[in-house]
């Protein structure tokens, strides 16, 4: 549903000299959508972020929310709100003063802005924490301060700076359960910067994955995953084969390959490494041509016929799972 | 294997401590027994008195509401020293926050911050007495401002005068206040400053709520280094104020001149116990400890 507060990133480039951080990037964020902006460091993710929240200017382009050019406002002119990946909790001040902070810069009364303030935090269910000090939490309770920091602003677009890499990988899951739960009741748009594959596809209903200060591929996560365009996103989101055939690449899911002893077609190739992963098997294999593909089997599966490293075995794919990328 | 390593620590804090001891503890105890000595012209003699203490406040709370000698010096010397830290402070803050926020490399961090120590290179007492040519009758800023035309006659308040103690005092004072509060500005996370930008506040409004919070610290460090050194100060207020501005230090250096040690130790005393309020109240508002 198109409202009225779609974010339009419109030829944005930053250049820090002569390196060229984001490079001419287009795209169109629905409203009330939440996007991961996914890729490894230094593809220009975070800067595209953080000139979204005016922390870094625009070299050109614009950044146009609800059909206003917001790239030269104040941060917090612009309907946005940034949680910070170190979080950026001010170390002097109460939980209560550290979510009213911006309410206090406005100028509005003690009373008041505390009374909002605890709003949030029961949102994000800190209530009882209100009078404590950042340092006095855990990781996963600062994330949620943070986050109830960047919401009372009462911001149209929500961008997180991979806000779960402090945390460890239990609560990661935890937390990442929460920001989903979080923006679907709000309805704001939320914009979440992060190096994991899981994360994103775990999250998002629209997937960027970014590569080199461009876009490579955006889309639903379940596009994405099933329709890589180019090798470099099917490598990134990981669970693909990428095989190469007559000069041309092809990506086939690593759960769709099928591995025996008695087949003939298909490639012969070594076992290398067998990793148990719970309710799968993740067996990687050495062609000839020392390429590596990885096969993943379902436990039971491997488990009646186990293969052993060092064995040689046939991997085949159907033709039907085959995925042709670009380039 | 308990008993034994806690005699280890002890050993090892032993030179220190007989550093501190002899060197600081035991003169200040020396100090403190001899202002209840007798003495006359020519002889100083073991005693408990308490006249040397009375003579100092001799008439002070009478004579209220004006002022006894030793009231108006050191009413002096504390104006000396609000001033100082007044000074002090806004200078080595703002240069603190230069260094720290705006010199973008680490390397030319640590060149400028060193080049304020420059100046320590040479003794305080060279620093200030090259203070002279430049602010006398004949210094270069009055035969400056008559070439110019700005005066006709050279000013007079430029030397030896408030005005040039004051100068000495923040050239010679002001690295203290630089060192802490830099130290206390680089832990600042740079995203805080980002965070209270993004939550709406203007540049001064995160000075306040923000930078300024996170350097108490530093500058109740600083603080305590600039007032101890200006409340006991006689040489600076001697050679700056051509010895006609008085002091707590001058009091007590006349007074040893005239080997008046006891009534020396007693003013020595009421002064240390002065500095001690001071710093006790800036404790209060800052918990020190956490820095170190």
């Amino acid at each position: 549903m198109r409202t009225g507060t779609d974010l339009e990133l419109f030829r944005l480039t930053k250049r820090y000299g002569d390196t060229v951080a984001v490079r001419d990037l287009n795209h169109l964020i629905a409203a009330g959508t939440y996007v991961c902006l996914l890729g490894p460091s230094g593809c220009g993710k975070s800067s595209t972020l953080r000139m979204i929240a005016g922390h870094e200017s625009v070299s050109e382009g614009a950044i146009l929310l609800d059909k206003a050019d917001i790239s030269n406002l104040p941060p917090a002119g612009r309907g946005t709100a940034m949680m910070f990946q170190s979080y950026a909790l001010f170390p002097h001040l109460s939980v209560r003063d550290n979510v009213a902070f911006s309410l206090k810069m406005k100028g509005v009364g003690k009373a008041q802005r505390h009374a909002r303030a605890d709003e949030l935090l029961d949102l994000v269910d800190m209530g009882r924490y209100a009078a404590r000090l950042p340092n006095q939490l855990s990781g996963g309770q600062q994330q949620r301060v943070a986050l109830a920091r960047a919401l009372i602003t009462e911001p149209r677009v929500l961008l997180l700076d991979e806000p779960l890499s402090a945390l460890d990988p239990f609560l990661r899951i935890r937390m990442r359960t929460e920001l989903k739960r979080l923006q679907r009741e709000l309805g704001i748009t939320f914009i979440h910067v992060t190096h994991g594959q899981d994360e994103a596809l775990a999250l998002a209903d629209e997937v960027i994955v970014m590569n080199n200060a461009v876009i490579e591929q955006s889309g639903p996560p379940r596009e994405l995953f099933n329709t890589p365009r180019t090798e470099f996103v099917a490598r990134f989101l990981g669970g693909h084969n990428v095989v190469r055939q007559d000069g041309r690449a092809l990506a086939i899911r690593s759960d769709r390959m099928q591995l025996s002893r008695e087949g003939t077609e298909g490639i012969a190739a070594s076992v290398f490494g067998i990793e148990y992963q719970g309710t799968t098997v993740q067996i990687i294999l050495k062609t000839p041509a020392d390429e590596e593909l990885t096969v993943v089997l379902p436990e039971r599966d491997f488990f009646s016929r186990p293969f052993e490293i060092g064995e040689t075995a046939n991997v085949a794919w159907s033709e039907a799972d085959v995925h042709a990328l670009e380039g | 294997m308990a008993k034994s390593s806690t005699k280890t620590s002890y050993w090892q804090a032993a030179p220190m401590a007989l550093v501190f001891l002899l060197f600081f503890a035991v003169p200040l105890g020396v100090i403190l027994i001899v202002s209840f000595w007798k003495y006359t012209q020519y002889s100083i003699s073991p005693a408990f008195i308490f006249s040397n203490y009375t003579d100092i406040f001799s008439g002070c709370f009478t004579q209220l509401p004006s002022l006894c000698t030793t009231f108006s010096t050191y009413l002096q010397t504390l104006i000396f020293c609000a001033e100082v830290w007044a000074l002090t402070l806004a200078i080595g803050f703002t240069i603190a926050y230069f260094l720290v926020f705006e010199v973008r490399t680490t390397t030319m961090q640590v060149v400028l911050a060193l080049l304020c120590t420059i100046p320590f290179w040479t003794s305080n007492v060279i620093r200030m007495i090259s203070w002279i040519p430049l602010l006398g009758r004949n210094g270069l800023i009055n035969q400056g401002l008559q070439d110019v035309g700005l005066t006709s006659h050279p000013i007079e308040w430029l030397l030896y005068s408030h005005f040039s103690v004051l100068l000495a005092f923040v050239h010679l004072n002001t690295v203290f206040m630089i060192i802490p509060i830099l130290n206390s500005m680089a832990r600042i996370d740079k995203s805080l400053i980002e965070a209270a930008h993004d939550a709406g506040a203007s540049a001064w409004q995160t000075l306040w709520n923000v930078l300024i919070p996170l350097c108490k610290p530093g500058i109740a460090i600083g603080s305590i280094f600039v007032i101890t050194v200006v409340m006991g100060d006689y040489i600076t207020i001697g050679i700056m104020g051509g010895q006609q501005i008085a002091s707590v230090g001058k009091v007590i250096q006349v007074q040893t001149n005239f080997l008046q040690f006891p009534l020396a130790a007693a003013n020595a005393v009421v002064l240390l116990a002065t500095v001690l309020v001071l710093i006790w109240a800036l404790s209060r508002l800052v918990d020190i400890r956490k820095e170190l």
